[in-house]
């Protein structure tokens, strides 16, 4: 088994956080893991992207020229990414965000309408959650008791209390992901 | 005991095997991409568990020469920074090796010239491998190229300084620091004593007692005479760890037709070059230099018997393909491959490159 990920959109939307607990869930299923932010500027509001990679196998490169998924929540990173999906491969976006949906027909497209669940759920900072809970859906590469030993182990104790949210968010990003 | 496996970033393993280590003392000045390091040793306080000082400096020039303190006095102490700051850091580095001092200095490598960008880059590798200050020295320099890397690369850096009383370089670069991948830590081990350190170090300037001369520590000596013997004394010391201290990685070497020198992330990158080559029926092999010094030279040229030509992939615009070309001799022909000031190539380029270049 080996997914290589990216996860793309707006500094702020929690990109990086929501890679990090795919990467931490992975941890916990025993899989060879890494984690690749762009790191800098792009954290206070530009676009910003993680690279996960989950395996079996020890992990060569950290840095990839195609992805088997890419989960996408804003314009600009759609333009930079639809081009970098591997024939047959997945390609999730947020409605929110995409003015000029992916054009691709050789990938799987997905829609999650996960901005609009998240302000229904009155809790924007869940947006991320939700998307995960879309691509787990798609590629369940670990288990909801994994993915919850993982938001564990990645968020600091005082935010534990949220956990409950978490999960919950992450069965609602189960539940509306539809093929595009 | 079960190991401690943990998900962290490079930056972070660094403080952590510091701690682990029983490293007496961190000074430095945060800068991007490595300001975790200092980050988490103050989270970690490990002035209240190992005894470690952890200092922010006000400068990078007042970092380095609290790390040359420490040394005098025998301690296990180590500072990092990016680029530009280590680039500030080069006097004090100049005179560390001077007065044979030993430490760890961590580099994790971002575009320059000047200020630069924060993203990754190797175009440190000359001013780490060839001295970086002024006057003839080096510095023991690893290249890591994973987050395990950057864990065992702090022990094995404080341990060879320690052996051949010289700084030792961590050359990382804005991948390694940032990326997070699995490590498993060493256990915790107790900082040295002060009679253990004197035991060990008889040199350093820990007090003196009544039954020896006071030791100075310095680098400099007026009498050119008694220069040279230093110079002369530093260079057996060099030629010692060359010959006993080369390290390397050989990936798929043994059939392949082409060969890729590379070290750090790039190397990373170099094996999925190795995988796409494989597609397409190209073999490949890649020979990571994990000290790029000493370099090794004798492995590389052991190469030249079976491939037909040699790709030197660097974050730079030709460094380390030098030295590569000096140890082949003209053997076989060697390219160079590099992307400049921050941007990092995916492992098709390279591929494409070495088709481009060497067939």
């Amino acid at each position: 088994m080996k997914e290589e990920i990216i996860i793309a959109g707006f500094g702020g939307q929690g990109v990086l956080s929501m890679g990090k607990i795919l990467a931490y869930s992975g941890l916990m299923e025993d899989k060879e893991v890494t984690w690749m932010p762009s790191y800098g500027p792009e954290q206070r509001g530009g676009t910003a992207n993680v690279t996960v990679i989950l395996s079996d196998e020890r992990i060569s490169s950290p840095v990839l020229n195609s992805f088997d998924v890419a989960v996408i929540l804003n314009q600009p990173s759609l333009e930079k990414f639809e081009n970098k999906v591997k024939p047959g491969g997945i390609l999730i976006y947020d409605g929110y965000g995409i003015h000029h949906p992916p054009t691709r027909t050789d990938i799987e497209v997905y829609r999650i309408n996960a901005m609009e669940a998240a302000i229904e759920m009155n809790n924007t900072k869940a947006l991320n959650m939700i998307v995960l809970g879309g691509l787990l859906k798609l590629k369940p590469m670990v288990s909801m008791e994994n993915v919850l030993k993982g938001l564990k182990k990645s968020l600091p104790e005082r935010h534990h209390h949220l956990i409950p949210m978490n999960e919950q968010a992450i069965l609602k990003g189960m539940e509306i992901i539809r093929k595009a | 005991m079960k190991e401690e496996i943990k998900l962290m970033k490079g930056n972070e393993a660094i403080a952590h095997a510091a701690i682990r280590y029983g490293a007496d003392g961190y000074f430095g000045y945060p800068i991007t991409p490595q300001s975790e390091v200092m980050e988490t040793l103050m989270e970690e306080k490990p002035w209240e568990t190992t005894g470690m000082v952890v200092l922010q400096a006000e400068s990078e020039v007042a970092a380095i020469n609290m790390v040359y303190g420490g040394a005098s006095c025998g301690k296990a102490v180590m500072t990092s920074s990016s680029s530009p700051g280590v680039s500030l850091k080069q006097e004090g580095i100049s005179y560390l090796a001077g007065a044979e001092l030993p430490c760890l200095i961590v580099n994790v490598m971002r575009g320059g010239p000047g200020l630069g960008t924060i993203q990754p880059s190797q175009a440190d590798y000359f001013q780490a491998t060839k001295g970086g200050g002024h006057g003839d020295y080096h510095l023991i320099t690893l290249a890591p190229a994973s987050v395990q890397e950057m864990v065992d690369f702090v022990a094995l850096g404080f341990d060879l300084a320690f052996k051949y009383r010289n700084p030792a370089i961590i050359l990382a670069d804005g991948i390694i620091g940032q990326m997070m991948e699995k490590v498993v830590l060493p256990p915790f081990r107790k900082r040295r004593t002060e009679e253990e350190i004197r035991a060990q170090n008889p040199w350093a300037a820990l007090g003196k007692p009544k039954d020896r001369k006071r030791n100075v520590i310095t680098s400099l000596e007026l009498d050119p005479a008694i220069m040279e013997q230093n110079n002369i004394r530093f260079q057996a010391t060099y030629k010692r760890i060359s010959e006993n201290e080369i390290r390397y990685e050989e990936i798929n070497c043994e059939n392949a037709d082409y060969l890729i020198v590379a070290f750090g992330s790039m190397a990373r990158i170099c094996q999925k070059t190795i995988e796409l080559a494989a597609e397409e029926g190209i073999k490949v092999g890649v020979l990571r230099p994990i000290t790029l010094w000493p370099f090794p030279s004798e492995a590389i040229a052991r190469q030249t018997s079976h491939v037909k030509g040699i790709l030197s992939a660097e974050l730079n615009a030709g460094q380390m393909v030098e030295d590569v070309r000096l140890a082949v001799n003209g053997k076989v022909r060697v390219e160079h491959f590099g992307r400049l000031g921050g941007i990092v190539p995916t492992p098709d380029e390279v591929l494409a490159a070495l088709k481009e270049k060497l067939m």
